[in-house]
């Protein structure tokens, strides 16, 4: 199939190397400590964010950082076929795995020991890059919940299609069978914190197509910048006191530098 | 490296057959230029229009698909073809879809395709709710309404983006689009009307009329009530022919029509699990050569016997009854039991007769051939009627119109044929363009060329921009390469092509000159010319091992002991400095004689030695040896016609470089698919089934010979012992044999299980093709392949992709097919022209009997054809044919023809029908 016209354009209209529109919203869940919406183009995740709170499960506790857990789960209305998903099948425990393994990486979890910090997310409407989609908005409920983190964690993926390399596939793309490489970065840093594909690629391709697929991290990162600074303001504006007792000074420092780079 | 653009973003929805809303994103954008290159406002970098068109044309998609022929003549220039159109176009006519595209990415056209539905201006509403899969007719129709204002709305938007300057011309056959647009102030004109504008009359014979073909039928009708009968049934609709193929009372199948019949014609149903057969037109009911039909079974009693299946002269094509020989196995002594297939011969010898009822898929394309003569009209300029008739006989005549009559009479023409309703007896096409003249021998070959869609165009430049500079010399970079060994001491010579030079070296992966070969394929041979694959500088020069010049080349190296024992095998890229570029005859000349001790003689000798016990022990193994019939043709140096016909003569010289050839090829296959498993190219030979081996076994039952086919090996001796009474009865039972199987194929090695990746007629196990990458477009990939799994150059992309291989190979089969098709055409083509003017009488051997005939087959020439024993016309069978021992009997008198049997025949050139010349073969 022609996933992309010699005239250089996708099936959705897109050329190979734009993402789709993306649209984020914090504090959609008000009884949760953080939450956010992030859409990427129809797929559409909320996140919400509890904690750091006590840990609930003794056992589970830990004394030298906080536990980390994640819960994802897609709604029932998500797809178009209307199929029950059962909880807990193997997928969402993979994706809940990938999710708190590369939020773990960036949140300062040593300087919150014997505490717990719960991360749900579920997916609202499915179109192809859940997983990104999700990473993006736990990043977004975690910042919103004032949770120390290093860095923002953004996430993008990029595909392999009729020897293109293309960014954030949609669910059409993505069902071609052809490589889905999903990253994960923490854009400031430079670093890569989650990096998956399941297919075979070439290494000079797949190294384009992950550069492809940072490249999409980096538009996310500056995005997310850009609303959570906003966020920020406006909280400031409206009720300073409830926002400081809500972030950590790190994380005031961290907003705060945003806000003199933006120059407000 | 992103773009940020502002986008309009809307939702198209569509119902689906679950009944689920599928919502789909549909950008819509501000980047999409308009493809003119003198346009102020868009980006010019990928313009396709003229830079001052006074007129900028946009197609419909009625006139894509019914005006292709008109579209691919350069006289049509400045076509912007919409999207929408595309998407179309695609949908109900895939191969009309790639001739667009391809005219639309030939750099030669100014085809510019305007992505309208992304673009924000012209992005239409009034097909959201509707997708391309609903096909009822509600549907079907909103969906045309959407399309046809889509196109409007962008005409309009040219017109008013390009301004007062130029043109914008909307051309449609659509009535009701046409009149809308008017009425929104766009110009619009019908195909014809703006084909008679440009003012070339030879134009007007490229544009189809259905409609007006149509109104004359419905006036013919009227007026001479008895001649406009229906005379075909009607097919049925497709959604009742899907019902009965699910219910089993259809049958799917391609259909194909006999060679020496076109009255006959098979369908292979997979239903079924046997062949049906069909006969006469009116039970073909208009389907062509290639279709995918459905066929429904005649009752049983209305089956023929295969006994009745004759061979057809091709004059009598007007009265077909003269075909319906009467049946002649009522009468006939049935004798099942003699020939040891027992009870289900009754059954075997009488195979399912069937009707088509709806063709699936048309495999219509365009024929070369020549008009019927007819008188010219009074007048000359005004449009003539006339049957086109195809040089392939399988192709009914085709009506066509024209309005250059007096030019095409004498002429090899290209006719495309687009429709065919049940009131006419052929079908109605339109002329596409003249070859040349009839009975010219470059026309004639030029007609070989183009059936088997063979490219014989001179390389364009781009492909040859790919060549490296001439003259081309070693380069020191060469010598320095680590993975290059220096062969140059080693004394190093050739027979024929023996060592393999270094094609990948020139042809790189993804450039023109690799796409141009690869489409190719394979170089193909005619008898006076050779159409390359590469460009003459590679072939005759840089890849060509000439005697004593530095060549690069791809050398597998053995050890071997004197037993022929492989010790150790290599594979490396080369320098080689060849001592002797020796022919076959030369390299035969030297073993042969004895005086001669230099050392180049006695490696040859040498290597002789091995081959014969290498050959020894394929044949221990179970390696067939086929044969087929060859011949060489003694040309004219100045004319080119030829002066003699011989068989091709095989030394031992040949066969000594086929088995080096062949070790090379198995060695390289094992290496290749060590390294690549799933993405190998290799070649296979398919295990002929029982039934194949069927008309085989037949006709040796019949001459007495008992063949075993349990297995190549058993097949292999028992081929060696059939030796009859004279020399080349066992070439003959051979060149059956060689019919019976399948050709070999190319294939994906990731597509197949290992047990199928045999070789049968080799008997090895893996087989592929690496020695003549010159010539044929799979050794250059092989070669590829190995030179990535020595790890000295990097696995192109296209490795990856398991689908695009197999559809490489897929090509490259198609390719090679065509390739033998065009040789074989050319050989009878040259045969004619050799026996015009020299009638001969000669000995042929019978190889298939039918009720009034046989096939016969003259050894001397290679000729093969039919041999008549009625005269035309004449009904009464006085001849009998007996199946089990394949022979036809006269009643009245002893006269017998046997199977195999020698006869004495005349050849005669005839035209039977004008512009149809044809070998005549005659029982003398």
């Amino acid at each position: 199939m022609e996933f992309v016209s010699p005239e250089g354009l996708r099936l959705d209209g897109r050329r190979p190397m734009e993402m789709r529109q993306i649209r984020a919203e914090i504090g959609a869940v008000s009884s949760a400590d953080g939450s956010a919406v992030f859409e990427m183009g129809n797929t559409k995740v909320i996140a919400a964010v509890y904690g750091p709170r006590e840990v609930q499960n003794r056992g589970q506790q830990l004394n030298d950082q906080a536990l980390v857990r994640c819960e994802y789960s897609m709604a029932n209305f998500s797809v178009g076929d209307r199929a029950r998903r059962p909880k807990g099948d193997r997928r969402s425990i993979e994706i809940s795995l990938v999710i708190r393994q590369t939020m773990e990486a960036c949140i300062l979890t040593h300087l919150m020991p014997r505490s717990q910090i719960d991360i749900f997310v579920q997916v609202l409407q499915a179109d192809g890059g859940t997983r990104s989609a999700c990473i993006n908005a736990a990043t977004l409920a975690l910042a919103d919940a004032g949770i120390p983190m290093r860095d923002l964690v953004t996430s993008c993926s990029a595909g392999y299609l009729n020897s293109t390399p293309l960014l954030d596939l949609n669910y059409v793309e993505d069902s071609a069978g052809g490589p889905d490489v999903t990253v994960g970065i923490l854009p400031k840093l430079d670093k890569v914190t989650l990096l998956q594909m399941d297919a075979k690629l070439p290494k000079e391709t797949f190294e384009d197509v992950m550069e492809l697929a940072i490249q999409g991290c980096k538009a996310v990162a500056q995005y997310i910048r850009e609303v959570s600074t906003q966020n920020f303001i406006f909280l400031a504006s409206v009720s300073q006191l409830s926002v400081i007792r809500n972030l950590s000074m790190l994380h005031i420092s961290y907003l705060l530098a945003q806000t003199n780079e933006w120059s407000i | 490296m992103l773009h940020s653009k502002s986008f309009v973003r809307t939702t198209r929805g569509g119902a689906v057959k679950k009944g689920v809303q599928v919502v789909r994103e549909h950008y819509l954008r501000d980047d999409i230029y308009c493809g003119s290159p003198s346009c102020t406002v868009c980006d010019t970098k990928n313009a396709r229009l003229s830079s001052s068109a006074p007129k900028v044309l946009v197609v419909d998609t009625n006139v894509v698909l019914n005006q292709i022929d008109l579209l691919e003549n350069p006289a049509i220039e400045d076509v912007v073809v919409l999207s929408v159109v595309l998407e179309e176009v695609k949908n109900k006519n895939l191969s009309v879809y790639n001739r667009l595209r391809a005219l639309c990415s030939s750099s030669a056209r100014k085809f510019f395709v305007f992505s309208n539905e992304f673009h924000k201006d012209t992005y239409v509403k009034a097909m959201v709710g509707e997708s391309p899969n609903d096909r009822n007719d509600r549907a079907l129709n909103i969906f045309t309404i959407g399309r046809s204002s889509a196109i409007r709305v962008a005409t309009q938007w040219y017109q008013n983006h390009l301004g007062g300057s130029t043109q914008v011309l909307l051309i449609t056959n659509d009535k009701e689009n046409k009149r809308k647009a008017s009425g929104e102030g766009l110009s619009a004109e019908t195909v014809e009307t703006y084909v008679k504008s440009l003012g070339r009359p030879e134009l007007l014979d490229l544009v189809v009329l259905p409609t007006n073909g149509d109104v004359a039928m419905e006036e013919a009708e009227d007026l001479r009530p008895s001649k406009r009968q229906v005379i075909y049934a009607e097919h049925k609709p497709m959604s009742e022919i899907t019902s009965g193929l699910h219910r089993g009372i259809y049958h799917q199948g391609k259909l194909r029509i006999n060679r020496y019949n076109p009255f006959e014609a098979y369908v292979g149903s997979e239903s079924i699990g046997d062949e049906i057969v069909i006969h006469g037109r009116v039970n073909m009911n208009r389907a062509f050569d290639g279709d995918v039909v459905a066929v429904e079974l005649l009752p049983q009693d209305q089956w023929q016997d295969v006994k009745s299946l004759s061979i057809a002269e091709d004059e009598d094509e007007e009265e077909e009854d003269v075909h319906l020989v009467p049946n002649s196995a009522d009468d006939a002594p049935r004798n099942t039991t003699s020939d040891g297939a027992g009870g289900s011969t009754g059954l075997v010898s009488c195979r399912p007769s069937g009707r088509v009822v709806g063709i699936i898929k048309r495999n219509w394309h365009s024929y070369c051939g020549s008009l019927e003569p007819k008188p010219l009209p009074a007048g000359g300029g005004g449009i003539a009627h006339a049957l086109f008739v195809s040089k392939d006989r399988r192709i009914p005549k085709i009506r066509i119109q024209t309005r250059q009559l007096g030019n095409l009479l004498d002429k090899r023409i290209i006719v495309t044929v687009h429709s065919w309703d049940r009131m006419s007896r052929y079908p109605f096409g339109h002329y596409v363009r003249t070859i040349g003249a009839v009975g010219d021998r470059d026309t004639e070959s030029e007609v070989v060329l183009i059936e088997n869609d063979i490219n014989s165009g001179p390389f364009s430049t781009q492909v040859l921009a790919c060549l490296p500079p001439l003259p081309w010399t070693l380069s020191p970079e060469d010598l320095a390469n680590p993975n290059r060994q220096d062969l140059r001491h080693v004394r190093v010579f050739s027979v024929d092509p023996p060592d393999i030079a270094d094609v990948t070296n020139f042809v790189h992966p993804g450039t023109p000159l690799d796409e141009e070969a690869a489409c190719r394929g394979t170089s193909v041979y005619l008898v006076e010319r050779r159409i390359d694959m590469l460009p003459k500088p590679l072939t005759e020069d840089v890849c060509s091992l000439k005697s004593d010049v530095e060549r690069l080349a791809f050398s597998v190296i053995w050890e071997m002991t004197p037993e022929a024992e492989i010790i150790s095998t290599r594979y490396t890229k080369s320098v080689i400095k060849s001592c002797a570029a020796m022919s076959y005859v030369e390299a035969q000349a030297r073993m042969d004689d004895s005086r001669l001790v230099d050392p180049l003689t006695q490696d040859l000798r040498n290597l002789n030695t091995l081959a014969k016990i290498m050959r020894l022990r394929r044949i221990e193994r179970g390696a067939l040896t086929l044969a087929s019939a060859e011949v060489k043709f003694q040309l004219d140096t100045e004319t080119h016609d030829p002066l003699d016909i011989g068989m091709y003569q095989i030394r031992e010289a040949n066969q000594m470089i086929e088995e080096f050839m062949l070790a090379a090829n198995v060695s390289v296959a094992e290496k290749i698919l060590k390294h690549f498993p799933l993405c190998s190219l290799l070649r296979r030979h398919p295990v002929p089934t029982k039934e194949m081996l069927e008309p085989l076994l037949r006709t040796a039952a019949a001459v007495g010979l008992d063949l075993d086919i349990s297995s190549s090996k058993a097949l292999a001796d028992s081929l060696d012992r059939a030796v009859g009474d004279d020399p080349y009865f066992n070439k003959l039972i051979r060149i059956l044999a060689t019919r019976c199987m399948t050709q070999a194929v190319y294939f994906c090695s990731g597509d197949l299980t290992p047990p199928e990746f045999l070789h049968y007629g080799l008997a090895a196990p893996l087989y592929t093709h690496f020695t003549s990458p010159i010539r044929r477009f799979a050794d250059v990939i092989v070669h590829r392949l190995l030179g990535a799994a020595l790890g000295i150059c990097k696995l192109p992309p296209i490795f990856q992709d398991r689908a695009q291989l197999t559809s490489i190979a897929d090509n490259l089969n198609y390719r090679h097919r065509n390739a033998q098709m065009a040789s074989r055409a050319s050989v009878e083509l040259h045969t004619l022209i050799y026996f015009k003017n020299q009638p001969t009488d000669t000995e042929a051997r019978i190889l298939k009997i039918r009720s009034n005939g046989f096939i016969v087959f003259v050894p001397k020439f290679g000729i093969e054809g039919p041999v008549f024993l009625m005269k035309k016309g004449e009904t009464g069978s006085e001849w009998v044919v007996d199946e089990a021992h394949q022979r036809v009997t006269k009643a009245s008198s002893k006269i017998c023809f046997t199977i195999l049997q020698t006869i004495r025949i005349h050849l005669e050139v005839v035209e039977i029908q004008p512009n149809r010349k044809k070998l005549q073969l005659t029982l003398m």
